[in-house]
């Protein structure tokens, strides 16, 4: 079976087609790269496959589930995680308490009004241990906004894994990164269980032939190619599009 | 690091115990009049924290919130005036009132967000001060309902008067604002009030993560109300008079600056800026009827030079000084 499926999937803004018939299928603890150039759809595709935008037309299939009509929060619970593009934390609120959120979602006292939050010794435990595996731990009790960009695309990450998701969609996970801080959130995808399936977006080739077992190449809002790393890396239209027709070799 | 908790956690210990202490012998150090002040003080001190929980925790900020504090009242009054019902039900049948009227006004109104939000509690309220206005055999119309009796608890006597006196009325509604004031400090800090927080600060990653927002913000809601609707019975048992002017979009306003001048987010800025805008209004109005003109005055100042409110200022000031 599947873990997530999208078919003839289309996403309209007013006249503008943003996704036209996109259709994919990403197998359980497969590793999918997502790539093609600016405006070719990426973010697009993830914000359906995750429900925070409706469906112009198609289906979205969560291992064999018709989820296309389910709210994002149902899609989170059912083990879909995503990151984004543009870094989404709780500015306001320390790293801590950002991990912590992440870990209530799931908590069965994530909606009790009359216990202490910080009474949950399980679940600050939980999120210190798992800030603490990725070093942050000097950076707990800083608010998010005061922590650096790529601290703050860490715990971007880091706030997706708590959930201990089955499939996780990671959009642009290293865009703006200096090249160590590249190396570090690589680690951090590559340590996550075989089992589980990851969608990522990437714009950096190096990092995107390293990562995947499959690769699709989005452009203009349409599947442009879609296979593995070789196929992908040899097909004369990925070249076009990101280098640019050229007619004479130069 | 745990050493300034420590120390922190201390003196906010101190801070509370001196306030309670001071807040208990109040009627004993303050003539009549000013007692009654205190009162008011309290009364809006609840009401402002209510609303807080919307705006600080919640990031809703409500134009409206008015209409919860007014609808109970006018249950309360209405009950204790027409049926005769006494504290014990007319007190929960103004909260009940509140909570429905919340309920109804959350279900239509949390379906905008920011400024649209803003404008559409504006106008709900401004409904209901409308049917106020206009349906003068129940609601007596302009001329509001005079002559709402003050409650008697049917206790036995304490020594204190029966308490239609203003000290044992002190004490009434002390007890409620400070059984309102700790369920609120309990909400904002358990895993709920967490969840707010999360909602003010992301709404999409909150639901990314799972949260049914929708549901955290209607309970929320609800809540405000049901607190705003706390501090509306107090409040009619107090003027013991109920009029449109209580549902009024001059004093939504109004609670709304009591927040923002108290500092959004922390409760007890906002019963702070309470306590100083009531004790302000009644000194101003001893010189001018223009109190808008003052207010609106307050509200641009603080949001030139003290967007985080008097509380952001006390902690700056503390910052420069360790």
């Amino acid at each position: 079976m599947t873990a997530l499926a999208a078919d003839m999937l289309s996403r309209n803004f007013g006249g503008v087609h943003a996704l036209t018939d996109v259709s994919l299928a990403v197998e359980p603890g497969e590793r999918r790269l997502i790539i093609g150039p600016n405006g070719a759809g990426k973010t697009t595709l993830f914000n359906m496959l995750s429900g925070l935008m409706p469906v112009s037309s198609g289906t979205v299939r969560l291992f064999g589930r018709d989820i296309t009509q389910v709210p994002a929060y149902e899609r989170a619970r059912m083990g879909l995680a995503r990151t984004f593009q543009i870094t989404n934390l709780f500015p306001r609120l320390t790293v801590l308490e950002n991990v912590l959120l992440a870990l209530l979602s799931t908590d069965e006292s994530a909606f009790a009004l009359h216990c202490r939050m910080a009474a949950n010794h399980a679940l600050v435990e939980k999120a210190e241990a798992l800030l603490a595996k990725w070093n942050l731990t000097p950076i707990t009790s800083r608010t998010a906004k005061e922590i650096s960009y790529g601290e703050q695309r860490q715990v971007d990450l880091i706030l997706a894994m708590a959930v201990e998701p089955k499939v996780l969609l990671l959009d642009e996970p290293t865009a703006g990164l200096s090249a160590a801080e590249v190396v570090r959130v690589v680690g951090m995808i590559r340590s996550l269980p075989k089992d589980m399936t990851i969608l990522v977006i990437e714009h950096d080739m190096d990092v995107a032939f390293d990562l995947a077992d499959r690769i699709t190449v989005l452009n203009q809002g349409r599947l442009l190619v879609e296979g593995d790393v070789e196929t992908v890396r040899n097909d004369p239209r990925v070249t076009e599009i990101y280098l640019g027709a050229d007619d004479e070799p130069c | 690091m745990s050493a300034t908790r420590n120390l922190n956690s201390r003196s906010l210990a101190a801070v509370v115990l001196l306030g309670a202490v001071v807040l208990l012998l109040l009627p004993h150090l303050l003539p009549p009049y000013y007692l009654g002040l205190a009162v008011q003080m309290l009364v809006f001190a609840l009401f402002a924290m209510s609303l807080d929980l919307l705006i600080g925790y919640g990031g809703m900020a409500s134009l409206g919130h008015a209409a919860y504090f007014g609808v109970a009242a006018y249950a309360t009054g209405l009950t204790a005036l027409r049926l005769h019902w006494d504290v014990w039900l007319a007190l929960p049948a103004g909260l009940l009132a509140a909570a429905l009227t919340a309920v109804l006004f959350g279900l239509l109104a949390l379906r905008t967000r920011g400024s649209y939000f803003l404008m559409i509690t504006l106008a709900l309220s401004q409904v209901l001060w409308g049917v106020a206005f206009g349906w003068r055999s129940l609601t007596g119309g302009d001329d509001g309902l005079p002559e709402v009796p003050r409650p008697d608890l049917g206790l036995p006597n304490l020594g204190l008067g029966p308490l239609t006196d203003s000290i044992p009325f002190y004490y009434f509604v002390l007890f409620f604002v400070t059984l309102g004031a700790l369920l609120l400090v309990r909400i904002v800090n358990s895993p709920f009030g967490h969840a707010l927080r999360g909602i003010r600060e992301s709404e999409t990653r909150m639901l990314a993560l799972g949260f049914n927002v929708w549901r955290y913000k209607l309970t929320a809601f609800v809540l405000a109300g049901t607190f705003a609707g706390l501090a509306g019975c107090l409040y009619v048992y107090f003027n013991r008079f109920v009029s449109p002017d209580y549902i009024h979009v001059t004093r939504s306003a109004e609670v709304l600056l009591m927040v923002i001048l108290g500092g959004a987010g922390t409760l007890i800025g906002p019963a702070i800026g309470a306590a100083l805008i009531v004790l302000l209004q009644n000194v101003v109005s001893g010189y001018t009827e223009r109190w808008l003109i003052v207010i609106g005055t307050i509200y641009i100042l603080v949001a030139l030079f003290a967007p985080d409110g008097l509380i952001g200022v006390i902690r700056r000031l503390r910052r420069r000084t360790p």
